[in-house]
């Protein structure tokens, strides 16, 4: 655990006194310390194009009186620079009368553990397998043009120092392993891409030379794009695979969610709650609490321990996501969902791991049902429209299906649904509920943070698919 | 207050100076301090405010033709010493690369030219205030208008590039930058939609009145979308969304993508690309630009490029290491293009709107769908229906979809081109493009 102002000028007396002080007639408030290290190790174009080390190291103090934030951050840890951002915070929330709140429930319970995935493997080690990933690639394929592998891993260390002297600790490994591979045949070009990470050291994720997996995932997804047509272009039925296609719910539905949307009313969702928004047998939970995953976290960057959070049960809107803010706001407690992405940044409330749970059906059965439409195996990435609730995301690898048969694979093309009524079209939920490899990062606001996501293959009734071909 | 620089390139110095002790061949140190306040506004109250101080280093040691690199936050000197020889023992055994220097001397920028980047002026938080105030009152004045979100920033940076070449310099520069999101409401949608105003000088930016009043204008606009048909479609991309497309060209023509061969436009200089009336230019020296820049971040001087004249490709954007790849000379481009644009088309804005008698007009696109590999783009969009030059109804929910090669050559410019961005261009039409809906 590090110790953050070990050296500086400050005593732990001194920052939980100006701590207190600052809070003292606040609603809400903390300072949290942030010390990251994390690298980044790039083979491209045959050669190790580059090697970062990076150490951050910083605070952010903020302080609430009802609706209002006052945020300051630097990373000069002082007695000079902290009581500055102190006046700072007193300046904006000039008439301050709340009553602050102290209770942050505890946890025993750890979903990783604390170790720095950076030292865990040498540098030597990376290279070698960078080095195997690219000569196995170009070996495997002479239609392999083009190759990169990436090593990026961080150890973040973080205290929450509310008023009072509390004092929330957490220390969080992150791992990601990235292979991309661009074939080239007969003057086409197509890339594929995957990659796999989470929570342990490197070596957890390479056992067995797991890294050669990786490649063949990358390089199957670019060999089916080689082959490629036009993809069609209207409204027409959808399989979704299981897994990282569900960055359909992500987007579609997850973001409307957030209670920061809810409490503005500016989310589409933010009138429905107990309404039916989804086909039955529809069940969505947003999980922080899943062993070792990417978008788990033993405590929220505001302290809370995280939870498995049920948004909507067999069609039925649950809840929302909160962090403390809009939790005190919304007259509910907060559900372990205040995320920042670093100590420049404010809490927002986010998604951990957002999962749509198995149903019944077989993939086969969904298949078999479809006349015409497309089946969609992998993603590249989202994004969506809050207020009007409409949202896209981008396939990487898809396949028309025709009279209940998969057909050619078809070129990347955008998929374009409204969030509120899209889960309405949901006509088959799978038996087959998969995690993603571990990859997403989700942003909003400006701010990056990783998430998973989860979920069975489905069927989707009417969607639009965004290609060329009328 | 931000560091001077005096500070900083005491810091920068202390870098090389320990750099080259270990025995590192060469180096190259940047430090940078950024200090920027915002206010937030949200339905006429304060939401909001958030001060930012950020220090940043970064160091690249070089052993011959061996290289990596650090950064941090943390500038006390007892950690640059234990981050500068880890990254000097990480050099050691990071294997050569042919390409790895510094760049080279002659390209060096020399004179450095006052750009006038940087207003010394401070906008107190309660002046902020202020703007935003009048800005929400003018953006809410329609009753359609539910929600009104908008914000203030100031910013202030200086830095230092220095490299074991002698080169050392940096200058400082600031941004004002505010913006306003409405949503307007009836009984049959909700619509979001927005307008901002950034400028290096306070007294250039946007008066909050009309930022208010063009962000409701522009969602009460919005309300009642419907979907449209399936079809083939001329399109007419506003302003936001057609300097996007630069966007895409200039990554696509960066030497990196160039030398690993993932760029559609591999092996395309000196050939049509774009509609033999299309100029793009890219022009680091423009007074005030939002892009422009005195030298590139190797350092290397940066002169007006002429990328594409009458639609033929002229220029990569070259780099140092990427250039020596493909044997080029660098032209000052590491980090990107600076103040990149489209010249002026010849038909007036309204004249385009004619041009058809049916045209998709696109305010808004998400998604990203822009393959910078095959040149394949497909991505939802927001708009309107607009016959014989009159706007009919907004239109969501479609996707749009083309192929870079065929659509650079289809694009036809309007003559209003404005530099609000640091990437510009003027009202764009693209013919043939195919639009998903129902």
């Amino acid at each position: 655990m590090s110790n953050f102002f070990d050296k500086s000028d400050l005593t732990r007396k001194d920052v939980d006194l100006i701590v207190s002080d600052t809070l003292k007639n606040c609603d809400d408030g903390e300072l949290y310390f942030e010390d990251s290290k994390s690298e980044s190790i790039v083979l491209d174009d045959n050669k190790i194009k580059s090697s970062n080390y990076s150490s951050d190291l910083g605070f952010g103090f903020r302080a609430i009186s009802d609706e209002v934030v006052a945020y300051s951050h630097s990373n000069e840890i002082s007695k000079n620079s902290l009581k500055s951002s102190a006046k700072s915070l007193q300046s904006t929330l000039k008439s301050i009368k709340g009553t602050y709140n102290h209770e942050i429930p505890k946890t025993n319970n750890r979903f990783y553990d604390a170790i720095n995935p950076i030292e865990q493997k040498t540098l030597d080690g990376k290279l070698e397998v960078l080095n195997k990933v690219n000569d196995y690639l170009r070996k495997k394929d002479s239609t392999v043009k083009q190759v990169t592998a990436s090593f990026s891993g961080e150890q973040k260390s973080i205290e929450i120092i509310r008023s009072g002297g509390e004092s929330l600790t957490d220390v969080r490994p992150l791992i990601r392993f990235n292979v991309s591979v661009m074939l080239e045949k007969n003057g086409r070009k197509e890339t594929g891409v995957y990659g796999i990470g989470g929570r342990q050291s490197y070596d957890d994720y390479l056992k067995n030379d797991n890294w050669k997996n990786v490649c063949e995932e990358a390089l199957r997804i670019a060999s089916v794009n080689l082959d490629s047509k036009p993809a069609p272009a209207g409204e027409m039925k959808v399989v979704l695979g299981p897994g990282w296609p569900a960055i359909l719910i992500h987007e579609a539905i997850g973001h409307g969610l957030e209670g920061d949307f809810n409490r503005k009313k500016t989310s589409a969702f933010h009138n429905l709650m107990g309404q039916k928004v989804a086909s039955e047998g529809v069940t969505i939970v947003d999980d922080g609490t899943i062993d070792k995953r990417r978008g788990s976290l033993t405590i929220d960057d505001e302290g809370t321990p995280t939870e498995r959070t049920v948004l909507i049960e067999n069609g039925i809107l649950k809840n929302f996501m909160q962090d403390r803010l809009n939790a005190r706001l919304m007259n509910t407690r907060s559900t372990g969902s205040g995320r920042r992405e670093s100590y420049k940044h404010i809490v927002l409330p986010r998604m951990r791991n957002t999962m749509m749970l198995s149903g019944k059906q077989t993939q086969d059965e969904m298949i078999k049902s479809v006349d015409k439409g497309i089946f969609a195996v992998s993603f590249g990435g989202g994004q969506v429209d809050i207020t009007s609730g409409k949202f896209v995301f981008n396939c990487t690898e898809a396949y028309e299906i025709n009279n209940g048969k998969i057909g050619s694979p078809i070129k990347g093309a955008t998929l374009i649904g409204d969030g509120p009524s899209i889960l309405k079209e949901v006509s088959m939920v799978g038996n087959d509920m998969m995690m993603d490899p571990g990859i997403g990062t989700c942003g909003k606001a400006g701010q990056g943070v990783p998430v998973g996501v989860a979920q069975p293959s489905i069927l989707i009734d009417k969607m639009t698919v965004g290609g060329t071909k009328l | 207050m931000i560091k001077d620089e005096e500070y900083l390139k005491s810091k920068a110095s202390f870098c090389l100076d320990l750099a080259k002790k270990l025995g590192a061949t060469d180096v190259s140190v940047t430090v940078g301090n950024s200090i920027s306040e915002t206010v937030n506004f949200r339905n006429k109250v304060l939401d909001e405010s958030n001060r930012s101080d950020s220090l940043a280093i970064s160091i690249d040691t070089y052993l011959g033709k061996k290289k990596s690199s650090i950064s941090s936050s943390n500038l006390l000197d007892e950690n640059l010493k234990t981050l500068i020889e880890k990254c000097f023992e990480t050099t050691k055994i990071t294997p050569e690369d042919e390409f790895n220097s510094l760049p080279d001397k002659d390209l060096i920028a020399k004179n450095i030219k006052d750009l006038n980047l940087y207003d010394e002026n401070h906008l107190e938080n309660d002046k902020k205030i202020d703007y935003l105030k009048e800005l929400e009152e003018t953006a809410s004045i329609d009753k359609k208008i539910i929600n009104t979100e908008s914000g203030f920033t100031e910013n202030k940076s200086n830095f230092i590039l220095a490299n074991s070449n002698g080169f050392c310099n940096g200058y400082k520069s600031s941004s004002f930058t505010a913006s306003c999101v409405t949503v307007a409401k009836n009984e049959n949608s909700m619509e979001r939609d927005y307008e901002f105003t950034s400028k290096c000088h306070l007294n250039d930016i946007t008066k909050p009145s009309e930022l208010g009043k063009i962000a409701a204008e522009q969602t009460i606009k919005k309300l009642n979308p419907k979907k449209i048909g399936s079809d083939k479609f001329s399109i007419i991309f506003d302003k936001r969304i057609s300097k996007g497309f630069l966007s895409s060209f200039a990554s696509a023509i960066s030497a990196s993508s160039i030398a690993r061969g993932t760029s559609f436009l591999k092996d395309k200089l000196n050939q049509q690309i774009f509609s033999n009336s299309i100029d793009v230019i890219d022009k680091p020296d423009l007074i005030k630009g939002m892009g422009s820049k005195s030298f590139d971040s190797e350092g290397v001087k940066s002169e007006t490029l002429k990328l594409v004249s009458n639609g033929i490709l002229n220029n990569y954007l070259v780099d140092t290491y990427n250039g020596k790849k493909l044997n080029l000379k660098s032209n000052g481009r590491s980090g990107g293009s600076t103040n990149l644009y489209f010249e002026n088309g010849k038909i007036n804005y309204d004249d385009l709107l004619k041009s058809h008698s049916k045209i998709l007009y696109i305010t808004e696109t998400i998604g990203h769908g822009s393959n910078l590999v095959t040149g394949d783009y497909s991505v939802g969009a927001t708009g309107y229906l607009i016959e014989n030059g009159e706007f009919k109804y907004p239109v969501n929910e479609i996707t749009i979809a083309g192929n870079f090669n065929e659509m650079f050559k289809n694009i036809s410019l309007a003559n209003d081109l404005e530099f609000k961005y640091s990437v510009n261009s003027p009202t764009m039409m693209i013919d043939g493009m195919t639009v998903a809906g129902k």
